[in-house]
């Protein structure tokens, strides 16, 4: 049994029913990487595994026990998030944001230990903004403030981490930045990272375990070189497309067809 | 208790510190220190913020001793603390004890409170113009009191009572119409202001259905005044305030995670939807506490946390030092009010009134050129 699982869960908000009867295992110390069109439902997924949703029906397992039953600062020292969008309060610096990472393992008497300090200099070190550390976060790039959030996410030292977009708004440059620095801490630090991804031959290229959903199910799971493939990215996000490989890696790597092949792939289901 | 200084980036070599040259100074802020006390105990201090709480705590007191020698009979500051302390002449004993302290001792509550409960609010509602009186709570605790004064011509306790009563419901009939999943400072600060619209309305018929003696009872209330305070309004107020502000200090640190979105807050193990209750109901109880002692007292609520964060350029909230803020801001009120305009007495609602008027108008031409709003 996997520490992180969702069992038979049924998401909604509200009225709306974003999946059903949806079971998923997230394989220990993998890096795995959530895909699908938009509104699949992936990221409710994550929110759901992460525990800001809670499920309309089913369960989510954080090592056997219900996430929602388990004090919260017990889950947040085993299951760390990199929320979306965050707000970094006006004029606080670096260092004291990575700081803030340390929140669940302190308390009211106990603010601040020798180890929350080694803790927040060695986030900082692996994220590469420890020469920030006196900057204030709003006068950083959008780079550099995504790497500050993952590191008071590090700062947490959980060992399991979920993040939600993480690559989203940033160039190209920066978004192979911050998933190097995933690939790292899921290589050297045996850490287990959940991550949804727009980007299908990011994904393919960083992902040690993969989950294709399409309208609220899982359509396929497992290794990239498995389950990327021209008939399944057909089949999730309806795109034409070869499927080859990464000259660089090997991994698969999605080609889309040309406009028209396209077109004439899509004009008999788009008259149905 | 050792005092060491906090620098999360590692020792005194670490790279980029204040010492490297080519790199703009940003913050300017002292760093973070941290007291160690035994059995691994820790408090995180910002120096500057605690120099400014002690700073605003000594002004809160000098203003006090100031405010109880003011009056038709002056008494000299040093003659007060000596009446305080037991050792003043008879005379003194019963103007400072019986007449003043009592007056000044809910000035300085009613300030805290207001203080505190504006910290809370602007923090729950991520922004600095969500303070309990542009909310509708103060507007809350008029209806209940004006409603106790002219439909039922209570008496003082019953108005006061009154007014914890209108500013509770209030403060849950918002919560509960802001409720959508949680509570969004955006929706929070959009249903506050509808229901102030709702209230200010209420108010109004309440005036126009009044006698002439109650309608003036009403108005000397809606002004907020410290006039005539005895010790029957400062007993009920201590003991909220001696209740509350160490529960809402206890939740400061989980409002500090808030700060950063509830889902940043909620994966650092904050009980988000608990934490903001409590605040909210325990800021709502302070704001109407302060309403039945003093009536509703506008713009401290609103200026306190606000000034107090750019005296401690601490990021984000810091509840004691708002409290203490407020604390100032109504005792300097009360004696400009007594003092400023001649020999005319205002209530200490038409001083705060005016000033708040004038830092509201100040708060958005800033935010307006920081290209907040």
């Amino acid at each position: 049994m996997q520490r992180l699982t969702a069992q038979n869960v049924t998401l909604a908000y509200e009225q709306r029913v974003i999946a059903e009867n949806l079971s998923v295992e997230i394989p220990d110390h993998s890096f795995t990487v959530i895909v699908g069109p938009n509104a699949c439902g992936k990221s409710t997924l994550l929110r759901a595994l992460s525990r800001m949703l809670k499920p309309a029906a089913g369960q989510v397992l954080l090592d056997g026990q219900a996430i929602g039953s388990l004090p919260a600062k017990q889950v947040a020292r085993t299951l760390g998030l990199l929320p979306q969008s965050s707000t970094a309060p006006d004029g606080i610096t670096v260092a004291d944001l990575v700081a803030r990472g340390r929140y669940p393992h302190q308390g009211l008497l106990r603010q601040w230990s020798a180890q929350d300090e080694r803790i927040v200099a060695e986030s900082m070190a692996s994220t590469g903004v420890a020469e920030l550390a006196d900057r204030a976060v709003d006068e950083l790039s959008g780079g550099q403030r995504q790497r500050v959030w993952i590191a008071m996410a590090l700062a947490q030292q959980t060992p399991l981490l979920l993040l939600d977009e993480p690559t989203t708004y940033l160039d190209i440059q920066h978004q192979l930045d911050v998933l190097d620095l995933c690939a790292e801490l899921h290589e050297e630090q045996g850490r287990t990272l959940v991550a949804v991804l727009h980007d299908l031959n990011h994904a393919a290229r960083y992902a040690t375990h993969l989950i294709a959903m399409r309208g609220g199910t899982v359509v396929a799971e497992g290794p990239p070189a498995e389950v990327v493939t021209a008939e399944l990215v057909e089949r999730v996000f309806g795109l034409k497309c070869q499927v080859i490989d990464d000259p660089e890696t090997g991994t698969p790597l999605v080609v889309p067809a040309t406009r028209q092949a396209r077109a004439k792939a899509s004009a008999p289901a788009a008259a149905v | 208790m050792t005092v060491t200084a906090h620098s999360p980036a590692g020792g005194p070599e670490r790279p980029g510190g204040p010492d490297r040259p080519g790199r703009p100074e940003t913050s300017g802020r002292p760093a973070t220190r941290v007291l160690r006390g035994p059995a691994g105990t820790s408090l995180r201090v910002e120096p500057r913020a605690l120099t400014a709480g002690l700073v605003l705590a000594a002004a809160a007191a000098v203003a006090a001793v100031v405010l109880v020698g003011t009056g038709d009979f002056e008494i000299a500051p040093w003659d007060v603390v000596q009446t305080l302390l037991g050792n003043g002449t008879p005379a003194n004993d019963f103007i400072v004890n019986d007449l003043r302290l009592p007056r000044v001792l809910v000035a300085l509550l009613v300030g805290a409170a207001l203080g505190m409960a504006g910290g809370v609010f602007q923090a729950v509602s991520r922004n600095p113009l969500g303070s309990p009186d542009l909310l509708g709570f103060g507007y809350g605790s008029a209806v209940g009191a004006l409603a106790v004064i002219i439909l039922f011509k209570g008496d003082a306790n019953q108005v006061a009572l009154g007014a914890v009563l209108g500013g509770l419901l209030t403060g849950l009939a918002i919560y509960a119409l802001a409720y959508k999943q949680g509570i969004h400072g955006y929706r929070l600060v959009l249903v506050g202001i509808g229901a102030s619209a709702v209230l200010v309305a209420l108010i109004q018929y309440l005036l126009t259905k009044a006698q002439v003696v109650e309608a003036t009872r009403a108005l000397v209330w809606l002004t907020g005044s410290l006039a005539g305070r005895d010790w029957a309004q400062v007993w009920p107020l201590l003991v909220t305030c001696g209740v509350l502000f160490p529960l809402v200090l206890s939740q400061g640190r989980a409002l500090r995670m808030m700060e950063m979105g509830d889902d940043a807050a909620y994966a650092l193990g904050v009980r988000v939807e608990r934490t903001r209750f409590l605040l909210m109901l325990a800021a709502v109880l302070l704001t109407t506490a302060a309403a039945a002692a003093a009536g509703p007292i506008t713009f401290v609520a609103l200026a306190a946390p606000q000034l107090a964060r750019r005296l401690t350029r601490s990021p984000g909230s810091n509840l004691l030092s708002a409290a203490l803020m407020g604390a100032v801001l109504l005792l300097v009120s009360d004696w400009a009010s007594q003092r400023a305009f001649g020999s005319d007495q205002l209530p200490v609602g038409v001083v705060t009134g005016l000033v708040g008027g004038v830092y509201l108008l100040w708060l958005l031409v800033t935010e307006r050129k920081a290209g907040r709003i």
